[in-house]
């Protein structure tokens, strides 16, 4: 099958294009500082006085795999997309699943949780969108 | 006449020395830069510019391994102002005891597990539950210059269970998938996890990693 040339050239076009970000990627802006894959919460957390919370998945994944959590537990693959509450945590449902002095500490340690500095909006940290965002002049985006 | 003079010079020579002092101890970095300038110079620069970098610093962008894996207080997310962030594990004590890599959270994760350096749970009540790992590698031919890209069910299935994958990102069909660089650094496909939580998408050769058979030179291409 013969291509037709523009097509070849969009193309390299968009590869080109790849290649940019890709670089870009690569040169992390420094303030980005936490741990990969560190996950604020912060749908609820700000409007209600409460500092955002933070979940860090190095920590979680020592000591359960994914499946756990993403298909037993059903959290969704999606930063602030399950909307959890108190509510729900601890009716027993998502962090309340295992924080719940069984498995883990249990929900009175709110400081524990609740560590973010106020304002930090729902993110994964260091993740590869948060990385090219900040360039184009958002520091600390949401992803 | 010159002894007040000289006096006077010890003293802002000594407010000058200690306030380049708090500037260096202020620069997490330490570097040693701003000890070389006249003693009173970062004294008057350090508030205006609390890390004292200097602007001809070898990386500009590159984060400084310094920066790694440091503790939650010092992360730039916890609020080191909160008695719940000076509980919490500082990620390099955890490490110590596991393989590293170059990227991410330098930690080789799959390593980890194989070396059973790490026995995460498969079930949240259950320590002994173990995963149903698949050895199924499926690759995919990519055009141009770059390796093809090897996906191997087993360092996945070890981790990971079938629904999380199949059907919502992948249709469990060789080829049926369109997937590309693009839409992998925009968070979709395998960059649902790649450049999240999984290794980054830095890594190219960890997915490009079979060499291609044929000659690379595909006319048109
Ligand atoms: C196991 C972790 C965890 C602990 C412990 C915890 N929280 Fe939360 N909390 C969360 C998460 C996650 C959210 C959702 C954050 C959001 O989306 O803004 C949340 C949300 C909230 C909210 C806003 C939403 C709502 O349900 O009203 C408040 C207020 C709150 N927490 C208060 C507390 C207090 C008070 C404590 C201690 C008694 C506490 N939390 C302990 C994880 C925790
Ligand atoms: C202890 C529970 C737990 C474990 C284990 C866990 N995660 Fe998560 N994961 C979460 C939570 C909580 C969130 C955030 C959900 C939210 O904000 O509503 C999340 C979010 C994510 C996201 C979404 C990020 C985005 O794009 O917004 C991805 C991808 C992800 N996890 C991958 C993984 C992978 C891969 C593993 C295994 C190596 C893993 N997780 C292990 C609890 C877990
Ligand atoms: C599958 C079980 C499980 C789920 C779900 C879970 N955790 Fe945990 N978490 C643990 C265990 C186990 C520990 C370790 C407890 C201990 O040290 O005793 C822990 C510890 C923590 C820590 C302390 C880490 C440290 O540095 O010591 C934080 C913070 C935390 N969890 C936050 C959360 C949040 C927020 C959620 C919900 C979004 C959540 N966890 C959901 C099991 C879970
Ligand atoms: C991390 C994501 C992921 C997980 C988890 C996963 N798969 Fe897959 N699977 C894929 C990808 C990617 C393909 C290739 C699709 C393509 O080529 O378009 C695939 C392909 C397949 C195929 C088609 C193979 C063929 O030759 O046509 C089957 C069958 C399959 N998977 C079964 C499973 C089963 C069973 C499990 C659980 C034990 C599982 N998968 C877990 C990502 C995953
Ligand atoms: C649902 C999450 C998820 C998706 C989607 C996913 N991966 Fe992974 N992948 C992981 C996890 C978790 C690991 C374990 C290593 C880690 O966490 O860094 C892993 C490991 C790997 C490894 C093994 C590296 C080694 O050191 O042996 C390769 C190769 C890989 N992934 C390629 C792919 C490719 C290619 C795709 C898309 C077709 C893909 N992955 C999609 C989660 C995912
Ligand atoms: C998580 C796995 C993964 C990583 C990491 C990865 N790639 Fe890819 N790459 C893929 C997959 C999957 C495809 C699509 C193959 C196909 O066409 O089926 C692809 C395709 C490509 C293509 C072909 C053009 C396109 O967009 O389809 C290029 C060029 C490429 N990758 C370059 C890179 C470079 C450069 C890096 C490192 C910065 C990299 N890749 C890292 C999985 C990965």
């Amino acid at each position: 099958m013969k291509q037709v040339p523009w097509v070849t050239r969009v193309r390299r076009g968009l590869t080109a294009l790849l290649f940019a970000v890709v670089a870009i990627t690569l040169w992390t802006p420094s303030d980005s500082r936490a741990e990969y894959g560190d996950i604020v919460i912060n749908n609820y957390a700000d409007a209600a006085g409460m500092r955002p919370a933070i979940f860090p998945h190095w920590f979680h994944r020592i000591r359960f795999r994914c499946k756990v959590c993403h298909a037993d537990l059903g959290f969704q693959f999606k930063a602030g997309g399950n909307e959890i509450t108190m509510l729900k945590i601890i009716d027993g449902q998502f962090c309340g699943a295992c924080h719940n002095g069984e498995i883990a500490w249990s929900v009175e340690n709110c400081d524990l949780c609740h560590s973010g500095k106020p304002n930090t909006p729902t993110q994964v940290h260091e993740s590869t969108i948060q990385k090219l965002a900040v360039p184009v002049g958002q520091g600390g985006s949401k992803k | 006449m010159t002894r007040r003079i000289s006096t006077l010079f010890l003293t802002v020579f000594a407010t000058g020395l200690l306030g380049s002092a708090a500037a260096i101890a202020q620069d997490a970095k330490g570097k040693p830069a701003a000890a070389a300038a006249p003693a009173a110079a970062p004294a008057a620069a350090a508030p205006a510019t609390a890390p004292a970098t200097d602007v001809n610093r070898f990386n500009r962008l590159l984060k400084p391994a310094n920066q790694r894996n440091l503790p939650p207080t010092q992360d730039g997310i916890h609020d080191p102002a909160s008695e719940g962030t000076t509980a919490l594990m500082p990620p390099l004590s955890a490490f110590e005891t596991l393989p590293r890599s170059n990227a991410g959270n330098r930690v080789n994760w799959v390593k980890a597990l194989e070396d059973r350096a790490i026995n995460p749970r498969w079930d949240r009540l259950d320590p002994n539950a173990v995963p149903v790992v698949m050895d199924l590698n499926i690759v995919r031919e990519v055009k141009g210059s770059m390796p093809d890209v090897v996906y191997p069910h087993k360092q996945h299935t070890e981790w990971l269970d079938c629904s999380n994958c199949h059907p919502a990102i992948f249709i469990p069909q060789k080829g049926a998938n369109q997937i590309s660089m693009a839409a992998i650094l925009l968070g979709q496909k395998c960059g649902v996890c790649h450049g999240k939580v999984a290794f980054p998408v830095s890594e190219c050769r960890l997915c490009h990693s079979k060499k291609k058979d044929g000659p690379i030179a595909r006319t048109g291409q």
